[in-house]
């Protein structure tokens, strides 16, 4: 039995590097720190149902190969396509996303990454109006205005709010983890009454139910010092459950809302009474808070990414940052999902220039999103093969992208069984970054971290950079020898 | 294997050999006393210029900012895009350049060692990846420490030792080689949205000035024995009236004693050199700063030229950039680093027909033509800020010949050409002193003993030209000048042929170079240091320092400190 400490853990893009694990004979027997998702995966390595051959379709059915076979038939097919997609990335680490770049230099394929789905509308912003941030510490340190729009961290980055924002003690600003308590036992509390009427002991009080639309009203403590929570979404999340103010916003109408509190904040009337469910009056009082802080920020997820108005809900985000900061101290964040997401984007940028849908079939990188992302080329029916690695499109990609994706060679990499290896004509297993591989990562907020390996792989199989580097090379035989023969 | 380059016309001026035909041998990557010439390959370099490979001690080349620039300028990228050929992978321009590209550039122009001029510790990762993936190049990287809390507590406690031993532990662990300070004081109180505005302004909340930060770390640099000196952007940096903070900075650090050697070494000067009240009455103040550095031997500078072209500004300095997004209000990127430092992007497009562009343009050229004393000097763009370092030839061409200068000034704006003190400046650098401000004066300012130089024992690395100085005068045929450092005959770096005719022939890595400090107590790292490092990083101490992993050729240099 041995302790490893300083582990980071390989899920989502908090990347927090202090779980401690305890290892009894080669598998990972205890995680601490880590929250439910962060455990789920350290003991995933060791699944009954984990595959530990490549498979290679035959007759229409996946049978078990080796990874030679497996590495030249995917060379072959990637050394034939004139336009292949070369798309996952995000939940492997740069070392495997540099040796990608390369390979899809060589063959002249669509680079493209989960961001495509996710945050491809936060970065298209960004590139537009630029974007004031800082990394997580700052915000522990000096925000004492926190907002969380259009995304729930308590289910999807359970970790950010004790280690990064409301509840984290800072040089500056301290901790809101007393009221949290109270406001969990509170929760607690309504629950437990809930179920006293369920089962009958209370009397059921239909007046007390509450109301599906919020009326908005602002709570006194905006008004006050210290670190304040805020959230605002469509429904009553978990996280809006912790908040000190929650916002509900009509779906879709996000974008009204920031441009409303764009032309508050330039001390401009509105002639309405209400914008997006919220009376004017009370969003006032918002401004007011978010002018008034020391230190404010934005965090914000696919609420605002991928309801209508998509790149245009970031614009004017940051549009409304770069407004407060004439006023006071104000940034903004993504709230990025998968751990290594803002790494595929950062190692494409400095090998290529660009951080996604970087097209490499001219033999330059080439970048036009809506054209060469890969949703958009599959939708069109254009790559002739693909390359997935790291990722699950067929369960999330549209239907008729996946129809074509399927219809074409393609070539998974992943270390567990999934929706899109069911699909592929070439199955490839792979060690789990960051279990079983050391590597590196890059958190939400572009710091880099180191990934440890803290268990053997199961014997035979190799990471996903020395599959990668084995595809390249073979690719390069079969060009050098089709050069040749020519 | 055995290099001979033979008959070219050598200028070396650490050897201070000028412009003399003379034979190089090259053993390996080292440059020797002489080959058996029948074994050797020749390259016969007669009639042609021979350099030491060029040395840049400021250029943002890797890191965090430049690849958020990268990633903030499709626009920029778009218009110069690079093909992949059987040698070389693609990649992108313009003002930043994808990391293979910025390779292969610099390469083209006969450069060999290039100095990343600003890592946020916390991000050091990220500079050391990108710079293994900078091929053709040695480099360096310098980490950002003038408002890291732990500098600032230990000065304002007056713990200088305690200080240096901090500083020594973090240059080791970020794999760093030089002291960089930005906007002292200023970056901590951009964190609550302020700024400092003179070297004497309390930064708030650690009961300290920037003076007290830049003479503290002066005196840490000389503790701790360093090569380079502390390499300082000053206060006010940008700022009309700024030269008055300038020359009072470089006053402060007068007093260090430092055996005659140069006490700091600030960066960009031209940035630093505005005088004036306001934009409206901005005018140069290249005059005053530099008559102050003719009489003074404790600084050195570089120049941050302007050149007249669209480009991408990226510095420390987040008060400064976001001055820049108040004139602009063009996209504009901010990025504060816990505990360390902060960060800012805006692209900028330097215009000859502004007259505050075109002033600055000049005052660039005044300083570096008025500082008599061509080792003090070194020309930069601090690329990409100033312009892209693809326009070194053309500086080059201005600082050479009055013509190339006032070709460029009479195309000013009118109210700029009155106010320049160009057209009274006759001086033109000749060959030997571009050699100083491009390769050996960078390389003494750095103390690289085997960089700028070609004397035996030196790194074999060599830049030669297409240029006969008998035939050309490069003061008159100022364009034939230019085209020859635009693209070398040839780039050798350490012994290899990398480029001929301005035409990459192989790539090859380079070498990452960085300060393995002897401390004369082992630097120990107690549970209470870790304990901080829990409260002021979100980051866990063993996570935190650059292992051997992150460098692909590792090229350390151990210094003997004095703590």
């Amino acid at each position: 039995m041995s302790k490893i400490d300083a582990v980071t853990c390989p899920v989502c893009g908090c990347l927090c590097d202090d779980i401690e694990l305890t290892i009894a004979d080669g598998v990972v027997a205890q995680v601490k720190n880590g929250c439910a998702m962060c455990e789920a995966k350290f003991f995933s390595h060791n699944n009954d149902h984990r595959l530990k051959t490549p498979l290679i379709r035959k007759d229409g059915k996946l049978v078990p190969s080796t990874y030679d076979k497996a590495i030249r038939k995917s060379a072959e097919i990637l050394a034939k396509a004139n336009y292949p997609i070369l798309y996952g990335w995000s939940s492997t680490d740069c070392e495997a996303q540099r040796v990608g770049v390369e390979l899809a230099e060589e063959v002249g394929g669509v680079l493209d990454n989960t961001a495509v789905v996710c945050h491809g509308p936060s970065i298209l912003s960004v590139q537009e109006v630029g974007i004031p941030t800082c990394t997580l510490g700052q915000i522990r340190h000096r925000a004492d205005l926190l907002i969380y729009w259009g995304c729930n961290p308590w289910s999807a980055h359970p970790r950010h709010l004790e280690r990064y924002t409301a509840f984290t003690e800072g040089r500056f600003k301290g901790s809101e983890w007393k009221s949290y308590i109270n406001k969990v036992k509170a929760a607690a509390g309504r629950k437990k009454l809930r179920s006293l009427e369920r089962i009958g002991v209370l009397k059921h009080k239909p007046e007390q139910v509450a109301p599906t639309v919020s009326d908005n009203k602002p709570p006194a403590i905006l008004n006050k010092k210290g670190r304040k929570l805020i959230v605002v979404d469509v429904r009553k999340s978990m996280t809006a459950e912790m908040a000190d103010y929650f916002l509900q916003v009509k779906p879709g109408k996000d974008y009204e809302l920031i441009q409303a509190m764009r032309a508050l904040v330039r001390d401009q009337e509105l002639d309405v009474e209400e914008v997006a469910g919220v009376p004017v009056e009370y969003l006032q009082q918002l401004v007011d808070a978010m002018i008034s802080c020391q230190f404010g920020i934005i965090f914000f997820g696919m609420g605002l990414t991928q309801s209508p108005s998509k790149f245009r809900n970031i614009d004017v985000a940051i549009s409304l940052i770069r407004d407060l900061n004439m006023r006071t101290k104000f940034a903004i964040m993504p709230m990025r999902g998968h751990f290594n997401v803002t790494g595929a984007n950062t190692v494409f940028t400095w090998q290529s220039g660009y951080p996604y849908a970087v097209d490499f079939s001219l033999g330059y990188p080439r970048y036009n999103p809506g054209e060469t992302t890969v949703v958009d080329v599959l939708l069109r029916q254009e790559s002739d093969a693909g390359l997935v690695i790291a990722s699950d499109p067929a369960s999330n990609f549209p239907r008729k992208a996946v129809e074509h994706l399927v219809k074409k060679p393609l070539i998974v990499i992943d270390p567990h069984m999934n929706a899109t290896s069911l699909v592929g004509d070439v199955v490839l297993p792979s060690e789990i970054v960051g279990i079983e591989k050391e590597g590196t990562a890059y958190r939400m907020d572009h710091v880099p971290l180191p990934l440890k390996k803290v268990v053997d792989p199961p014997k035979g199989l190799l990471s996903d950079e020395e599959i990668l580097r084995r595809i390249l090379k073979e690719v390069r035989k079969i060009k050098s020898k089709k050069l040749e023969a020519a | 294997m055995n290099l001979l380059i033979k008959n070219g016309f050598v200028y070396d001026p650490i050897n201070e050999i000028n412009g003399e035909i003379m034979d190089i041998a090259i053993r390996n990557d080292k440059i020797v006393e002489s080959v058996p010439e029948r074994t050797s390959k020749i390259i016969d370099a007669s009639g042609l210029t021979v350099f030491p490979g060029g040395v840049d001690i400021h250029t943002h080349i890797a890191g965090g900012e430049v690849n958020t620039g990268r990633l903030v300028r499709p626009e920029d990228h778009e218009k110069d895009f690079v093909r992949k050929t059987a040698i070389t992978r693609s990649g992108v321009g313009y003002s930043i350049p994808s990391t293979f590209t910025t390779g292969y550039r610099y390469s083209r122009m006969g450069y060999t060692t290039v100095m990343n001029p600003s890592m946020a510790c916390l991000e050091a990762k990220h500079t050391h990846e990108e710079l293994n993936d900078i091929p053709m190049l040695d480099k360096a990287t310098y980490p950002l420490l003038g408002d890291w809390w732990l500098v600032l507590e230990n000065i304002a406690k007056g713990d200088l030792e305690a200080c240096a031993r901090y500083v020594a532990w973090m240059l080791e662990i970020t794999k760093g080689y030089a002291i960089k300070i930005v906007n002292p004081g200023g970056l901590e109180s951009w964190g609550f949205g302020r700024n400092v505005h003179s070297i004497d302004d309390q930064v708030p909340n650690f009961g300290i000035t920037p003076r007290e930060i830049m003479c503290g770390l002066a005196k840490v640099n000389k503790m701790l024995n360093l090569p380079h000196t502390i390499h300082l952007h000053t206060n006010n940096l940008g700022i009309p009236g700024n030269y008055a903070t300038t020359l009072e900075t470089m006053k402060c650090l007068e007093s260090i004693p430092s055996d005659g050697k140069p006490v700091v070494h600030i960066t960009h000067l031209q940035f630093s050199s505005f005088a004036g009240e306001d934009w409206g009455s901005f005018r140069s103040g290249a005059g005053e700063i530099a008559k102050y550095i003719n009489n003074h031997d404790h600084v050195t500078f570089d120049m941050g030229q302007i050149v007249f072209t669209d480009t991408t500004t990226m510095t420390a300095d987040g008060p400064f950039e976001y001055t820049l997004y108040q004139l602009s209000g063009h996209k504009w990127v901010n990025t504060d680093i816990e505990t360390e430092t902060s960060g800012g992007i805006i692209p900028f497009h330097y215009k000859r027909k502004n007259p505050v562009n075109a002033i600055q343009w000049s005052i660039g050229l005044e300083l570096a033509l008025m500082t008599k004393n061509p080792w003090k000097v070194f020309m930069t763009t601090d690329h990409p800020n100033a312009g892209p370092f693809t326009a070194y030839p053309k500086i080059l061409a201005w600082l050479a010949s009055k013509k190339a200068r006032m070709a460029t000034f009479k195309r000013l704006h009118k109210k700029a050409q009155k106010k320049s003190l160009l057209p009274s400046i006759d001086r033109e650098l000749s060959l030997y002193d571009i050699a100083i401000v491009t390769r050996s004066g960078q390389a003494k300012a750095l103390d690289l003993k085997e960089k700028g130089h070609l004397g035996v024992g030196a790194d074999a690395d060599v830049a030669i030209f297409n240029l006969n100085p008998e035939e050309v005068d490069i003061a008159n045929k100022y364009k034939t000048f230019r085209r020859a450092f635009s693209n070398a005959a040839y780039t050798i770096k350490a012994g290899k042929v990398l480029v001929k005719d301005g035409e990459i022939l192989q790539q090859s890595d380079g070498k990452t170079i960085w300060l393995d400090l002897q401390t004369s107590k082992e630097i120990e790292i107690s549970e209470e240091i870790k304990r901080k490092f829990r409260e002021y990083w979100t980051v866990e101490y063993e996570n935190y320092p650059v292992s051997d992993h992150y460098i692909k050729h590792s090229s350390p240099l151990t210094i003997k400190a004095d703590v």
